[in-house]
């Protein structure tokens, strides 16, 4: 049994180790030492590349960041709950629904997202449709906006956040609903004092996932939004690319992991065990 | 006690190729303990649950004081019901449970009640647990108070004993007459346990297939079964060419019985040894079996001995209608 154990193990315990654990250490390594001039790193060790983020440049781009995960996250919860709320209680058809929110990701999400550029660009499909409506004479400017990286996000998301609070709804007891109604609780009251508070784990799991995952989005503000919408997962990228400063970027990436930990340690208790 | 508080007239809930009830009509008498007893499947679940409001009927009305209430939704409707399976809200304290229906009315003086109800359940000192910190009979009682100190005008309990292990059932169901007769509120039970039934209720009320069989005091309904059905339903039945003889009546003897009883030919098949008593299983002639209940300390047969098997007149129960 225990060399059974063992077996189970190995594969994605080198995998990790490897692939993981090693490149997480020469990251940490780079991010203290000098930039070469074409990329690559020198040193002497310095603690430069993590004092820099205090520069109003980049702390703008971690505020902007965090405000949009931040408002990707809200957005989804008031999307997400009744939705997971509705599916729930489908009876029946709760496996047809589950499988349509799921249904997004069998296609590449660089497909999708491409495919948003294309509705929310001045000439796509949504500014066509408008201007041919009559109802507005001039194209919107959607594409490459706060509005575009959000929606991309919130898009991108959201079934992260249905599905661990479809997962709480669907083991909560029918009959604790029908005594709350019993007791007197009107539905509203019954979502407010018995049903939210049983979901909270599920609560708490989707809106950490939708979290981290929108703070280090990369893609999403790559295609749809400009320069004004940049966020650290593409300030990372431009540090190791166009920028070829290896040990800024490198500092930045653990920044952000350990925000995102530093977030994740005490919150995953109140997940239920759900993260 | 011929005052009505709750009163079902012509309740029906069909769905699609089934009836699961099928136009039942009864009066539950205020401040009595009213059961609804039957087979698994009998409909007496489904018709609670019209009551409470979690089902609406096809057709039928709901009286509540003379008022109807079919078209009101459950938290409308001044009746609380204990689960089955208690249904506590894992998420709160046993005050927490407690206070709720209080609460949800928007009730201002709520310690005194509270502390009242959890005194009479001798649940006081536990209020700061939560459900999954309390025994089975503790959640019961919890469950009991929560409904309770609503003061609701009929309290309706689905099954309530049949998640206590047996020992602790017996003593439970005395309580819970004794609570009853205390705080003098309407409760109307349902059990498949006809000992249950017979043992804490003023009224039962027995059903089969989703209809009403008989409705009456215990001791009536036992003694004088208007169906074949409620007779084996509530014990058992020796049938003996067309009439029902309780085997508690039924005797046995050697000597030759009493001049004004009535009595048969048979022989002892067996006897099996109850403890407090015997039971004789006997056999007729044309191979129709019975049985006799015999006291311990009573005179012993031995099978194939031939014996005869007598009772009185008003001990049988007979069913004009079959």
């Amino acid at each position: 049994m225990n060399r059974l154990r063992i077996w189970c193990l190995t594969p994605a315990g080198a995998l990790l180790g490897g692939l993981f654990l090693i490149p997480l250490g020469i990251t940490l390594a780079y991010s203290l030492m000098t930039r070469g001039p074409y990329g690559g790193v020198f040193s002497p060790f310095t603690w430069e590349n993590y004092s820099r983020l205090a520069d109003p440049l980049y702390a703008a781009i971690l505020w902007r960041s965090a405000l949009y995960a931040v408002t990707a996250t809200t957005i989804c919860l008031f999307m997400g709950f009744p939705l997971a709320l509705f599916i729930a209680r489908s009876g029946r058809r709760r496996n047809l629904y589950l499988s349509l929110v799921i249904v997004p990701f069998w296609t590449s999400f660089l497909v999708r997202t491409y495919a948003w550029m294309f509705l929310l660009r001045d000439t796509g499909l949504i500014n066509s449709m408008l201007l041919a409506a009559g109802v507005i004479h001039q194209p919107l400017t959607l594409l490459y906006t706060p509005f575009a990286v959000i929606l991309g996000l919130v898009y991108g998301y959201l079934p992260f956040m249905v599905l661990p609070i479809f997962a709480t709804l669907e083991r909560l007891d029918k009959s604790l609903v029908e005594a709350s109604a019993d007791l007197g609780a009107a539905p509203r009251a019954t979502l407010r004092h018995v049903i939210i508070p049983l979901a909270r784990p599920g609560i708490m799991a989707g809106s950490i996932l939708v979290f981290i995952s929108s703070l280090g989005a990369y893609l999403t503000p790559d295609l749809l939004g400009g320069g004004k919408t940049i966020m650290i997962g593409n300030l990372v990228q431009n540090q190791f690319t166009s920028a070829r400063d290896w040990p800024f970027g490198a500092a930045l990436s653990l920044i952000l992991m350990l925000v995102v930990m530093g977030m994740l340690l005490p919150l995953r208790r109140q997940s239920g065990g759900m993260l | 006690m011929d005052d009505t508080v709750l009163e079902l007239r012509r309740i029906s809930k069909h769905y699609p190729g089934h009836r699961a009830v099928d136009g039942i009509s009864l009066r539950v008498p205020r401040g009595a303990l009213y059961t609804l007893v039957g087979p698994s499947g009998c409909g007496k679940t489904t018709t609670l649950r019209l009551i409470a409001g979690f089902e609406e009927p096809t057709s039928g009305e709901l009286l509540l004081n003379g008022s109807r209430i079919e078209h009101l939704r459950p938290y409308q409707r001044n009746l609380s019901t204990v689960f089955q399976n208690y249904a506590l809200f894992p998420h709160l304290t046993v005050r927490g449970n407690i206070e709720f229906g209080l609460r949800r009315r928007g009730d201002r003086h709520i310690e005194e009640p509270v502390r009242r109800v959890l005194e009479l359940l001798r649940i006081a000192g536990k209020e700061s647990r939560y459900p999954h910190q309390l025994s089975g009979g503790e959640r019961q009682r919890v469950a009991l108070a929560r409904s309770l100190v609503l003061a609701p005008e009929v309290l309706l309990l689905d099954e309530p004993l049949s998640a206590l292990d047996p020992q602790l059932r017996k003593q439970v169901r005395a309580e819970l007459k004794n609570i009853q007769r205390g705080v003098g509120i309407t409760f109307l039970m349902v059990t498949h346990d006809q000992e249950e039934a017979l043992s804490v209720s003023d009224h039962i009320a027995v059903m089969n297939g989703g209809r009403l069989e008989q409705t009456g005091p215990p001791r009536e309904i036992y003694l004088r079964p208007a169906t074949r059905f409620t007779a084996g339903f509530l014990g058992a039945v020796n049938w003996i060419g067309g009439i029902g003889v309780r085997p508690e009546s039924t005797r046995a003897s050697t000597d030759a019985p009493p001049p004004e009883a009535r009595s048969r030919q048979a022989t002892v098949q067996s006897t099996t040894f109850l403890g407090n008593r015997y039971h004789v299983e006997v056999s007729f002639d044309g191979g129709a079996r019975a049985v006799c209940e015999v006291p311990r300390n009573s005179h012993l047969f031995s099978p194939g001995q031939d014996v005869h098997l007598w009772w009185r007149e008003e001990d049988e129960m007979r069913f004009p209608d079959q």
